[in-house]
C-alpha cells in the first residue's frame, strides 16, 4: 500500500455573508473540520448536495484558498500560500477540472494555445517540444489537430471538457481535482468523458479528488468515497462497501435515490424537510430535521466521525452510540 | 434609513476633504504658497507673517492639518490683484451668476422634461424625432459655439438683443438661452429614456391590461417611477451650474463667478481660484446630498431596505 | 452557459452582417479624413499657418488664393484649420490614451489587491465623477501655468474613472469564476492573467467607453482653448481659432465658423460610431 499524497487534517472555512447592503452579516461554516487522505494513484469521491461544502473543500485541498483552520499537506509538505512564487510553481503538480468547461476557457484564444499555456507558464521544453507535446495531449484526449485550431465557442461541450483535461495534464501533474466535471454535459456524453478520465488516471497513475453529486459517476471512478452534509463528512468508506451497505441515514437516502443495477427501487427513502442551508445550520447533528430516525440526542449533540470497521467511519449516534444496539434489535 | 443617510453624509464629507487635499497638494507642488497667494511683490515682513500664520515652516503633515483649520475658519487668502479677501470677491459675484443660472435651470426643466415625456409617449412621431435630433445636437454643439451662433443671429444679423454686458434684463436673454437650450436637450433625452424604460415594465402593461385608463396609467404609475432617475440628473445639473456658467459668462462678458474664475486663472490669482474650487465642491456635495435624501424618500425599495437595517 | 453561447453567436451573426448604416459610413469617412489631415497637415496646407498676408486681411471665403478666407492678420484660415485639426486631435488622442491606460490599470489593481487599494481607487473615482472636470482643470492650469504636454496630461485625467470602474468590475467577475480563475490555478503570474487573458476579453467594452470619452475631451480642450487657457498662440487649435475668431464675429464670421463646424461634426461622428459599436459589440452596456 502506497503512502498518502494528499493529507487533509481538520480543515475549516467560514465565510461572512451579508444580506443586502445594510443587512446583518452571518457566518457561514462552509467547511467544518474535514479530514481525509488520498494515497498515490487512488481516487477519493466526494459526494454531497449543493451547499454541502464539497467544492470549497476541493478548492482548499488544491490550495486555491487557504483554510481558516487545519492543514493540507501535499507529498509531505505544507501547501504554499496562494499567489506566492512557490504556490505558482506548485501548480505544475496539481490541476483542476471545472464544472463549466466554456467558462474555464478563454474564448479569444484557439484551444491549442490554451493547452500549451501551462508549458509556457512553467517554462517546460523548447518551443518545438511544446508544439509536439500539445499534439500528443490532444491525441490523448481523443481530439485532432484540427480541433486544436478552433476557438472554444466552435467546440461541443464534451470537446471543451477534453480540452480542459488536456490542459490540466500538460505539465504531467500528480494530483487532479475534478469538480463536477461532467454535470454540465449532456447525459449522452457524460459516460465518454468519465471513461476517458478513468483510462487516463490508470495510464498516468494520477491521484484524484472527484467531486460530484452523481453517485453513479462517483461509484464508477472512486476507490474511496466520503459523503458530506453541511460542511462535515458524515460517512467514509471504500466505494464498494459504502454503496452496498450505507450506514448513515443520509447516505442511505442518497443511495436509495440513485438507481443501481441489481437493486430494487422499492425501498427508496424520500427525504423530507428543507434542503440544507449552510447559513442556518441546525443544532446537534445537522441532518436531524430531515432524518427519519432522529432521536432526542441528535438535536443537542454533534456526533463525531468514528470508525465502525477498518476503512469505514460514520458520524451518527444511531450507528456508533449506545443506541446502535437498540436500532439493530428493532 | 438612518444608516443610509449616515453613509451619504460621510461620503459628502470625504469628497470635501478630498477637494481640500487636492487644493493643498496642487498648491504645494506649484511652488512657495506664500508667494503664490500673496504675489511676488508682497513686502518681506508680510511674507514672513504669512509664513508664520500659515505655519509654512512646520512639517508637512502639520501644514496639512492647519490648512484644514484655516479653511474651516473661512481664511481663504487675499486676491493678489486688489488685496481684498478672496471669499468676499467670490461672494459678490454670486448674485450675477444666480441671475443667469436659476432662470436657465427653470427653462431646462420647463422645456426638457415635458419634451422628453411627450417624445416617449409618442415614440417614433415627428416630435420624438425632432427631440432626439435636438438632444444629439445639444451634446455635440459646445456651449461656446451655441453662444456665438445665437449672438450671430439675434445680435449681429437681427439686432434684437445685445451681444454682451449686464445693463438690463435684455442682456440676460442670450446667456440664459445658451445655458438653457443645451441643458434642456440633455434633460429631454434623459427623461425620454427613463420614461421608455418605465413604460416597458410589466406593471405598466398589467395596469393597462386591467383596464386602467391610459392617462391614469401614465400619471399614477409611469411618471412617479421615471421621476427617480430624473431627479438624480437634476441634482447633478444643480451641482454643475457654476461650471456651466464659466464659458457662457465669458462669451457674454457677464460679471459672475465663472468669469471671475477665468480671469483669476489667467492672472494666476490663486487665492480666488482656490476659493471658487471650494465653492463648487460645496455646491456639488450639497446638491448630491439633497438628491440622495430625496432618493431615500422617493424610492420605496430603499425605504424598505433601510427599515430593517 | 447556454445563455452565453447564444449571446455569443447572436453577436457574431450581427457583426458578420455586411450592411453598415449610411450615417456610420459617413462618420467613419469623416474621422478617416480628419486622421489623414492630422498626419499630413503641414504637407497639404497651402500656406504656413502663421504666414501673414497683410494685403489680404479679413478676405471672405471663396476666393482663389484663400478658399476659406483669411483672418485679421491675413493668415489663411484653411491652413490654420488644418494645423488646428492636427493639434486638437493630438491632444484628444494623447489624453484618451493616457486616461484609458491609467484607468484600466487602476481598475486591474483594484480587482487584484481588493481591500485598501480597491477602496482608494473607488474613492478617487467617486471624487473624480462628482467634481466638474472643467473647474479642476482650470485650477490646475492656474497653479501650474500652461504647456502642450501639461495640457495633454491634464486632459488625460479626464474619464479615467470610467475605465477603472469597468475594468475593475469585469476583472473581478473574471477572477471569481471562469477563464481567469482557471489560468490562475495553472500557475500564471498576475501580469499574464490580466494582460494576456482579461484585457483582450474586455477590450470591446473599453473601446466603446473610449468613443464616449473622446468627444468629451475634444469639447473640453476646445472649451479651454476658447477661453484662452488651453493651447496658446502662436500655436493654434480648433477652440483657440473659435476664441480668437469671435472678436471678428460681426465682420468675418467665417474665421470661427470653419473650426466650430469641424468640432461639431467630429464629436458627432465619434458619437455615431460609438453608438453603433455599442450596439454591435456590447449589448450589455446601456
Amino acid at each position: 500500500m502506497s503512502a498518502p499524497l494528499v493529507e487533509v487534517s481538520a480543515i475549516s472555512r467560514t465565510y461572512t455573508m451579508r444580506s443586502g447592503m445594510f443587512g446583518r452579516s452571518t457566518a457561514v461554516h462552509a467547511v467544518d473540520g474535514v479530514s481525509f487522505s488520498i494515497r498515490k494513484g487512488e481516487t477519493l469521491g466526494l459526494v454531497g448536495e449543493s451547499g454541502s461544502g464539497k467544492s470549497t473543500t476541493g478548492r482548499i485541498v488544491l490550495g486555491l484558498e487557504p483554510p481558516d483552520a487545519g492543514e493540507v499537506r501535499f507529498d509531505g509538505e505544507p501547501m504554499a500560500a496562494p499567489g506566492t512564487r512557490e504556490w505558482r510553481a506548485q501548480r505544475a503538480r496539481m490541476q483542476m477540472i471545472f464544472q463549466d468547461p466554456l467558462g474555464a476557457l478563454d474564448r479569444r484564444l484557439v484551444v491549442a494555445e490554451q493547452v500549451r499555456e501551462p508549458l509556457d507558464i512553467h517554462g517546460l521544453g523548447t518551443r518545438a517540444e511544446r508544439e509536439v507535446r500539445v499534439q500528443e495531449l490532444l491525441r490523448s484526449v481523443e481530439l485532432s489537430a484540427q480541433h486544436g485550431r478552433r476557438y472554444p465557442g466552435a467546440l461541443s461541450g464534451g470537446q471543451r471538457q477534453r480540452i480542459v483535461l488536456a490542459r490540466a495534464l500538460a505539465t504531467k501533474p500528480d494530483f487532479l481535482v475534478c469538480d463536477e466535471p461532467v454535470s454540465a454535459l449532456d447525459v449522452s456524453i457524460q459516460a465518454q468523458v468519465v471513461n476517458l478520465l478513468a483510462d487516463l488516471q490508470a495510464q498516468l497513475g494520477l491521484t484524484m479528488l472527484f467531486i460530484s453529486h452523481d453517485l453513479r459517476v462517483v461509484r464508477q471512478i472512486s476507490n474511496i468515497v466520503a459523503v458530506m452534509y453541511l460542511g462535515r463528512i458524515v460517512e467514509t468508506g471504500s466505494a464498494d462497501d459504502l454503496f452496498a451497505r450505507p450506514q448513515h441515514p443520509y447516505t442511505q437516502a442518497l443511495v436509495s435515490a440513485s438507481p443501481a443495477p441489481g437493486r430494487r427501487s422499492a425501498g427508496r427513502i424520500v427525504l423530507s424537510g428543507d434542503p440544507p442551508n449552510p447559513a442556518a445550520r441546525p443544532s446537534g447533528c445537522a441532518f436531524h430535521p430531515r432524518c427519519p430516525l432522529a432521536i432526542a440526542r441528535c438535536v443537542t449533540e454533534l456526533p463525531a466521525l468514528a470508525s465502525v470497521a477498518s476503512d469505514r467511519q460514520v458520524a451518527c449516534h444511531l450507528v456508533t452510540g449506545p443506541e446502535a444496539q437498540s436500532r439493530d434489535a428493532a | 434609513m438612518g444608516r443610509y443617510f449616515a453613509i451619504r453624509i460621510a461620503r459628502a464629507l470625504l469628497t470635501i476633504i478630498l477637494v481640500v487635499t487636492f487644493a493643498f497638494v496642487v498648491l504645494r507642488l506649484s511652488g512657495d504658497p506664500s508667494l503664490m497667494i500673496l504675489g511676488p511683490e508682497a513686502p518681506p515682513e508680510v511674507l514672513a507673517a504669512f509664513r508664520k500664520a500659515w505655519g509654512l515652516d512646520d512639517p508637512i503633515w502639520m501644514q496639512y492639518v492647519d490648512y484644514f483649520g484655516a479653511i474651516a475658519k473661512g481664511e481663504l487668502g487675499r486676491s493678489m490683484r486688489d488685496g481684498r479677501p478672496a471669499i468676499q470677491l467670490v461672494l459678490e459675484r454670486i448674485p450675477a451668476t444666480l441671475a443667469l443660472t436659476l432662470p436657465a435651470f427653470a427653462f431646462k426643466v420647463a422645456l426638457g422634461i415635458p419634451a422628453g415625456i411627450y417624445a416617449a409617449l409618442n415614440r417614433g412621431s415627428a416630435i420624438d424625432r425632432a427631440v432626439m435630433i435636438t438632444a444629439v445636437a445639444g451634446f455635440t454643439v459646445p456651449s461656446f459655439v451655441l453662444a456665438l451662433l445665437l449672438v450671430l443671429v439675434f445680435a449681429v444679423q437681427l439686432g434684437w438683443l445685445p451681444s454682451g454686458g449686464q445693463e438690463g434684463w435684455r442682456h440676460a436673454i442670450l446667456p440664459i438661452a445658451t445655458l438653457g437650450l443645451g441643458g434642456a436637450a440633455v434633460l429631454a433625452r434623459f427623461t425620454r429614456s427613463a420614461m421608455l424604460e418605465v413604460l416597458g415594465q410589466p406593471y405598466i402593461r398589467t395596469a393597462s391590461a386591467k383596464g386602467v385608463p391610459w392617462r391614469k396609467v401614465v400619471t399614477s404609475h409611469a411618471l412617479p417611477n421615471a421621476a427617480i432617475p430624473t431627479v438624480t440628473v437634476l441634482g447633478f445639473m444643480v451641482g454643475t451650474l457654476i461650471a456651466g456658467a464659466v464659458v457662457v459668462e465669458s462669451v457674454f462678458a457677464w460679471p459672475g463667478v465663472g468669469r471671475l474664475l477665468v480671469v483669476a486663472v489667467a492672472n494666476r490669482d490663486l487665492a480666488v481660484v482656490q476659493c471658487i474650487l471650494l465653492l463648487v465642491a460645496l455646491t456639488m456635495v450639497t446638491s448630491n446630498l439633497i438628491v440622495d435624501f430625496l432618493y431615500g424618500f422617493l424610492d420605496p425599495r430603499l425605504r424598505a431596505k433601510g427599515a430593517h437595517a | 452557459m447556454t445563455d452565453a453561447t447564444l449571446k455569443d453567436t447572436a453577436v457574431r451573426r450581427r457583426i458578420n452582417r455586411p450592411a453598415i448604416p449610411v450615417s456610420v459610413a459617413l462618420a467613419v469617412t469623416w474621422i478617416a479624413a480628419m486622421l489623414v489631415i492630422a498626419a499630413l497637415a503641414d504637407k497639404i496646407a497651402p500656406y504656413g499657418f502663421t504666414q501673414l498676408d497683410l494685403r489680404n486681411r479679413l478676405a471672405a471665403p471663396g476666393n482663389v488664393a484663400h478658399w476659406l478666407g483669411t483672418d485679421e492678420l491675413g493668415r489663411d484660415v484653411l491652413s490654420r484649420l488644418l494645423v488646428s485639426i492636427r493639434i486638437s486631435l493630438l491632444i484628444a488622442f494623447g489624453a484618451t490614451a493616457i486616461s484609458a491606460v491609467a484607468g484600466t490599470m487602476l481598475g486591474f489593481l483594484a480587482a487584484h489587491f481588493r481591500g485598501l487599494v480597491e477602496q482608494i481607487v473607488l474613492m478617487l473615482s467617486d471624487f473624480q465623477a462628482s467634481m466638474p472636470f472643467l473647474i479642476m482643470a482650470l485650477a490646475v492650469l492656474a497653479f501650474f501655468g500652461n504647456s502642450l504636454p501639461l495640457l495633454i496630461g491634464l486632459m488625460g485625467l479626464f474619464g479615467w474613472e470610467r475605465y477603472a470602474r469597468i475594468a475593475r468590475g469585469l476583472a473581478i467577475s473574471a477572477n471569481a469564476q471562469g477563464y481567469a480563475a482557471a489560468v490562475r490555478q495553472l500557475g500564471a503570474t498576475p501580469s499574464r492573467i490580466y494582460l494576456r487573458h482579461i484585457l483582450p476579453n474586455i477590450a470591446s467594452t473599453l473601446i466603446v467607453s473610449t468613443t464616449l470619452v473622446f468627444p468629451e475631451v475634444i469639447l473640453l480642450e476646445s472649451g479651454l482653448s476658447f477661453l484662452g487657457l488651453g493651447v496658446q498662440p502662436p500655436m493654434t487649435s480648433l477652440g483657440n481659432m473659435v476664441g480668437y475668431g469671435r472678436e471678428y464675429l460681426t465682420r468675418a464670421a467665417w474665421i470661427m465658423l470653419a473650426p466650430a463646424t469641424t468640432i461639431v461634426v467630429t464629436t458627432l461622428a465619434v458619437s455615431i460610431i460609438g453608438d453603433w459599436l455599442r450596439d454591435k459589440l456590447d449589448p450589455t452596456l446601456q
